[in-house]
């Protein structure tokens, strides 16, 4: 053994740092399956709601009316649609500054088990030139359509 | 005036930089070797030309020059100097000229001071540091072009985004930039080497400084990066594996294997390809990087204002350089001879396990970071975040944190591990203790309760190298080691503390309430409307008690920024030699209560000590080999006079 590893260290040691990196690319792939969060637009999510517990994004328009702040004062509950159905949302937080009714949001977070959307973190449209890219995905006659019709 | 005097000087440096290729690569030939003297001067007059170019920028935006069109879209008059003089290198065009003054400086300072290397391979390392060079000039002066003026000057500039009016953020890119683009110092050396067929020890300990230097200045810059989206995005985490946090660590890990493989083949003439190798991957990373981060192709917080012809621009750079560099790489791989070699236990052993892991973390780190783009090429929209990176990246940290307890102390080529038991108790009986203790007791994660345990192992076993020692005689490389492989186990104290340990608190409060947040007793006071020179805020101040002590006021704000119009919450921190309290103000309820968000983070801040020892090691190293290097010289001088003196 010793005698073969002499005379063959380098082709030894490729094959060992090949098989860490390839090993290294495949439980990142199994990983990735597993644990990278897929984005949804409300009548996607109605369709085919994701696993409880499994970390996504939601992204649409908070209906106008919908924002309710509860007793503690930190959780608030709003409703998310795409103008063809609508996400209950709850999240527990500071809100982002331009978070308000009527304008798009993104939820990052999970499905909870009575159907509500638990945030575990919202973004919001910063400014004009500071947009989330996920927003630009609604397009502009989505965002005019949902507008019209949650107001 | 300023505009077209900085323009002229680049377009100068862009022709020396084509000049410096050609003239390298016609002396490498038997016929041009009447070029070889003018390589050198072209470098370090590049250098200085890039430097002018720089400073005109510079000077531009300290006038605030509306004519300039870069100037008029990110600067405004009424901004703070010193956010005009980082707004320089706060957006796009700015921030690569700054990349390519940097490559320039850096090549010329080669050009000046090397001398160790012979000289064929020094013309190629200067002919391929000219060549990605000139890359990025045409990106410059074509596509990004920082002195364009406005055919009407605006009466006033459209501000810089309020998340980087920051004093830490102001000098955040200059570092990471001088880390950066410091690795095309190693790539070219890589380049050179292959040309003239050089590898070897000589190579090596001629990259190994510049490497080192690269690696400190990468070090610092995101330790402090950290330490900026820490208190300034008021989310009260310190690393979120955002693409643009992804694009600094990925070079930071080539570069930790290339100066721990570069180390091997100095000492010992072992790893010669794949040093090469990483050589190459580490300036590719960094290139990556800066694609991923310019191209905006990633969603990230910090991302500038994007542009996907740039992208596709940088996209084209990438794929010359370092498809260039691998071909080369291929052809000339085979003829590089096979190096010493050396049993399982060895120090060698220990450090090629320390490569693979590095490696095989930045795998994880890069496919982590592509994937979104990956799948967003199959119609699905994803993103990765912490679920993914922190499991997956302890997987292969923690089994090389091991082997670094180990490593230094095992002789190089061949030792047996009975010779290091006796010197690796102390450490093991120290980590198992805390693992049982922290285990059973508390329920805290596996991952936090396996860091705290390695750290309190690593702390005594990264001291013992210098046991048996003369502390005095000890040489500084080996203190510099000793003092990095400390800092990582500080850093990974921090790190595990901060994720076990942190409590949180969101509260909806008024004025004279009392919030308690781990041993903390916070009280709200007031809140005012205050102003700054470009917003105006609401500041709450808030009474911060210790376990009942004397009470320290805390000031966090709401701030609204005018130019441009945007919001940002400026956190408030009390920082106790055991933890921080982290304070943000919310927005006032319904009711008129006011939303407050505190954490109480115990030792957060060993992470970012600890990042800045690692770097500490590296420039106590740096300093040790500099200063060795000088001595050698100045004695073959004394030599040579002596014999010259004797031979008269």
């Amino acid at each position: 053994m010793s005698a073969i590893k002499a005379k063959h260290q380098r082709l030894v040691l490729v094959l060992i740092a090949l098989a860490a990196l390839i090993g290294a690319g495949l439980l990142a792939a199994w990983a990735l399956r597993n644990q990278a969060s897929y984005f949804y637009v409300p009548s996607e999510f109605a369709a085919k709601p994701p696993e409880l517990g499994r970390a996504v994004r939601l992204g649409g328009m908070v209906e106008g009316g919908s924002l309710k702040t509860e007793a503690d004062g930190v959780t608030i509950r709003f409703v998310v649609g795409d103008g063809k159905a609508r996400v209950p949302v709850t999240f527990k937080g500071i809100v982002p500054d331009l978070f308000k009714e009527g304008s798009g949001v993104v939820a990052e977070g999970k499905l909870g088990p009575n159907g509500t959307f638990v945030a575990d973190n919202l973004l919001a449209k910063h400014d004009e030139k500071y947009v989330p890219r996920e927003m630009k995905d609604m397009t502009a006659a989505q965002v005019k359509q949902t507008v019209a019709e949650t107001k | 005036m300023i505009a077209e005097l900085g323009l002229a000087a680049l377009w100068l440096a862009a022709a020396l930089a084509v000049l410096q290729l050609v003239a390298g690569a016609l002396a490498l030939t038997p016929r041009g070797a009447g070029m070889a003297g003018v390589v050198r001067p072209v470098a370090m007059v590049q250098g200085v030309l890039a430097l002018i170019a720089f400073a005109a920028l510079i000077l531009l935006f300290c006038q605030t020059d509306l004519s300039v069109k870069l100037v008029a879209m990110n600067s405004h008059s009424a901004k703070p100097f010193i956010y005009k003089l980082a707004g320089t290198w706060g957006n796009h065009e700015g921030s690569m000229l700054l990349w390519v003054t940097v490559m320039g400086l850096a090549g010329g300072f080669v050009a000046l001071v090397e001398r160790r290397l012979p000289e064929p391979t020094m013309l190629a390392t200067l002919a391929g540091q000219a060549f990605v060079s000139i890359g990025f000039y045409v990106f410059l002066l074509f596509a990004s072009n920082p002195f364009e003026r406005l055919p009407q000057p605006v009466v006033e500039g459209q501000g810089l985004n309020p998340l980087l009016q920051d004093i830490g953020l102001a000098f955040h890119p200059p570092t990471l930039y001088l880390g950066y683009v410091g690795l095309s110092i190693a790539f070219s050396f890589a380049i050179g080497a292959l040309v003239t067929r050089e590898v070897g020890p000589a190579f090596a300990r001629a990259m190994r400084p510049w490497v080192m230097g690269a690696w400190i200045f990468l070090t610092v810059g995101i330790t402090a990066g950290s330490y900026w989206a820490y208190y300034e995005l008021g989310w009260g985490g310190w690393w979120f594996w955002d693409p643009v946090e992804n694009a600094s660590l990925m070079p930071w890990l080539a570069a930790t294997a290339l100066l721990h493989s570069a180390s091997v083949l100095a000492a010992r003439n072992a790893l010669r390809a794949w040093t090469v190798m990483l050589g190459v991957v580490a300036f590719s990373m960094s290139m990556v990087g800066t694609f991923l981060v310019r191209s905006g192709i990633l969603t990230s917080v910090h991302a500038f204002a994007v542009d996907p012809k740039r992208g596709s621009f940088i996209l084209a750079l990438l794929a010359i350089n370092i498809g260039g560099a691998l071909i080369l790489f291929a052809l000339r791989a085979a003829t590089v001879t096979e190096g010493e070699r050396f049993t399982v236990t060895s120090r060698e052993s220990a450090l090629v396990f320390n490569n693979v892991m590095l490696s095989g973390a930045l795998g994880i780190v890069l496919m982590g970071t592509l994937y979104p783009l990956l799948a967003e090429a199959f119609g699905a929209k994803v993103s990765v975040g912490p679920p993914y990176f922190n499991p997956m990246t302890a997987l292969f940290a923690l089994p090389m944190l091991v082997v670094m307890a180990i490593g230094p102390l095992l002789n190089w080529r061949r030792d047996r591990f009975a010779r290091v038991r006796a010197r690796l108790i102390v450490p093991a009986l120290l980590a198992g203790a805390v693992l049982l203790w922290l285990g059973l007791s508390s329920g805290i994660g596996l991952l936090p309760l396996l860091g705290l345990g390695l750290a309190a192992g690593l702390v005594p076993a990264s001291l013992m190298p210098l046991r048996g020692r003369n502390l005095r005689r000890t040489p500084l490389p080996v203190w510099g080691m000793v003092v990095a492989h400390l800092g990582v186990a500080v850093a990974l104290f921090g790190m595990a503390c901060d994720s076990a340990y942190t409590v949180e608190r969101l509260v909806a409060v008024r004025i004279g309430d009392k919030t308690e947040v781990g041993p903390l007793t916070v009280t709200l006071k007031s809140i005012e409307p205050v102003a700054g020179p470009n917003w105006t805020a609401l500041e709450g101040e808030m009474l911060a008690a210790y376990l009942g002590g004397e009470p320290v006021a805390l000031r966090p704000q709401a701030r609204s920024f005018w130019a441009p119009p945007q919001q940002t919450s400026e956190s408030a921190l009390l920082t106790r030699w055991n933890g921080q309290l982290y304070a943000v103000l919310g927005e006032q309820a319904q009711d008129g209560r006011w939303q407050l968000r505190l954490w109480w983070k115990p030792f957060v801040t060993m992470i970012w000590l600890g990042g800045l020892m690692i770097a500490l090691g590296g420039v106590i190293a740096l300093i040790g080999r500099v200063v060795s290097d000088l001595r050698r010289l100045i004695a073959r001088d004394k030599i040579a006079y002596r014999r010259e003196r004797q031979g008269r």
